[in-house]
């Protein structure tokens, strides 16, 4: 018992340290997907992740990354669930992904929304802080960045451009 | 990338699949999903619902993808390209959903690239070509608002797979919506020429708006956002009156079978093709 447990434990370890494929500064357990490891009666490994967007083209390489470490860590049966529900929150991102992300010149996201969000027609939205310099003198550039998680920023003040990951 | 040829660099560390390169080896987006359906759930009607806001997220994700290289910024084909990737994801799940329960096992590129126009039942306003940039960001605004007032519904559906995919994709429509709203408000409240051309995509998207309508029961929702948006962009209304026929019952314009035909050229030239 204590060895499966042991051993559940390190599948775990193992799952949450593969990179993210397009934030490879982060771990799918710093990025919250890594949802759940266990070890089965017959000693299959169940790793359940979800994913962050519907349209990821990620998702298919988490899975396989996944698979392949813990199939190399000596665990022969792997499987892997993709968890639907409840759908990923940037809430999910740990603390020590927040500071990778801002250490990577990424702002980090803020507290997810929480219900629906209505339309904001005016101008005045909150500021992120510049992930380089620390001014709140910034401006959103674009809503959508290299991948559909982040949004374009720049700061008026060290005028770095930015990305930031959005809060969902 | 340490070798000489990228398609081999590419192909390191992928000796036990399929895959050869970043972003292939696509698999059953419902992979590792619990599917049972609940006792009770009428499964024709769920796989009905399913391939219509498939074929709605479908096409409008091929015409989303038409902006790429054209777009007048590189910051809005940026937009447009994601947008059109997060519609593209939920049709991957709502047609692989619809293949569990429809009873034809269908995979998602069953529905995606062997059926003809006649066959697929989304709403015309999407399959409308791209026209200027005033006419795509209407249209946007409309499916987008239309969209998300209906997956919010359909959080509570009966089905947990249809209402997952839902509540997913109701924090991507969120951002949809706003982008179209935030550029509708620009470009109304922009130069005379920008208002002019808001207004007559307002006037061509008019007549498509009420096929919206009739299906699903979110009129009042989506109404209370365009006058919101319209309001504030200075701009009129558009004016909906039904159309003869229903996208919905495969009806379609003429514009169709075109975009069909690209999306689908590959996958119908070399069936054995696998990606």
């Amino acid at each position: 018992m204590v060895t499966a447990l042991l051993d559940a434990r390190r599948a775990r370890q193992i799952a949450g340290q593969v990179p993210d494929p397009e934030l490879p500064m982060l771990t799918l357990a710093d990025l919250g997907v890594l949802r759940d490891v266990e070890l089965t009666g017959d000693g299959t490994v169940v790793a359940s992740l979800t994913p962050t967007y519907s349209g990821c083209p990620a998702m298919a390489e988490m899975r396989a990354d996944v698979a392949a470490r813990l199939r190399a860590a000596g665990y022969e049966r792997v499987e892997i669930r993709t968890v639907l529900s409840p759908p990923w929150t940037t809430d999910w991102i740990t603390e020590p992904g927040r500071r990778k992300l801002a250490e990577h010149g990424i702002a980090p996201p803020g507290p997810a929304p929480r219900g629906p969000v209505p339309l904001q027609l005016s101008a005045t939205r909150r500021a992120v802080p510049c992930p380089r310099c620390g001014s709140r003198d910034t401006g959103e550039t674009s809503r959508f960045a290299a991948t559909s998680c982040k949004s374009l920023w720049r700061c008026h003040t060290c005028r770095e451009p930015f990305e930031h990951v959005k809060e969902i | 990338m340490s070798d000489d040829h990228v398609y081999l660099t590419l192909a390191e560390g992928h000796e036990d699949d399929t895959r050869w390169a970043y972003g292939t080896g696509f698999e059953d987006p419902l992979h590792g999903v619990d599917t049972a359906v609940p006792e009770g759930v009428d499964v024709r009607e769920l796989a009905r619902v399913c391939v219509a806001l498939a074929d709605d997220a479908l096409v409008s994700a091929q015409r989303l993808a038409e902006w790429t290289t054209r777009a007048p910024e590189l910051e809005e084909e940026v937009a447009l390209a994601n947008i059109g990737l997060d519609l593209l994801g939920q049709a991957r799940l709502l047609y692989s959903r619809a293949g569990q329960v429809d009873g034809t096992g269908r995979d998602e590129d069953a529905y995606a690239y062997v059926r003809d126009a006649d066959d697929f039942r989304n709403v015309r306003l999407a399959e409308l070509p791209n026209g200027d940039f005033a006419f795509s960001i209407v249209r946007l605004l409309v499916l987008s608002s239309w969209r998300l007032a209906h997956f919010a519904r359909l959080v509570d559906h009966p089905d947990p797979v249809l209402a997952a995919i839902a509540a997913k994709g109701v924090k991507e429509l969120t951002y949809h919506r706003q982008y179209a709203a935030d550029w509708s408000v620009r470009l109304g409240d922009g130069t005379e020429e920008s208002h002019r051309r808001m207004r007559k995509a307002l006037e061509l998207v008019g007549p498509y708006v009420g096929e919206l309508f009739t299906a699903y029961d979110v009129r009042d929702e989506v109404v209370d956002v365009l006058r919101q948006v319209t309001e504030a962009a200075g701009l009129p209304m558009p004016v909906y009156r039904p159309l003869p026929g229903a996208g919905r019952a495969g009806d379609h314009t003429e514009h169709l079978a075109p975009l069909l035909a690209e999306l689908q050229s590959v996958a119908r030239a070399l069936p054995e093709a696998t990606w």
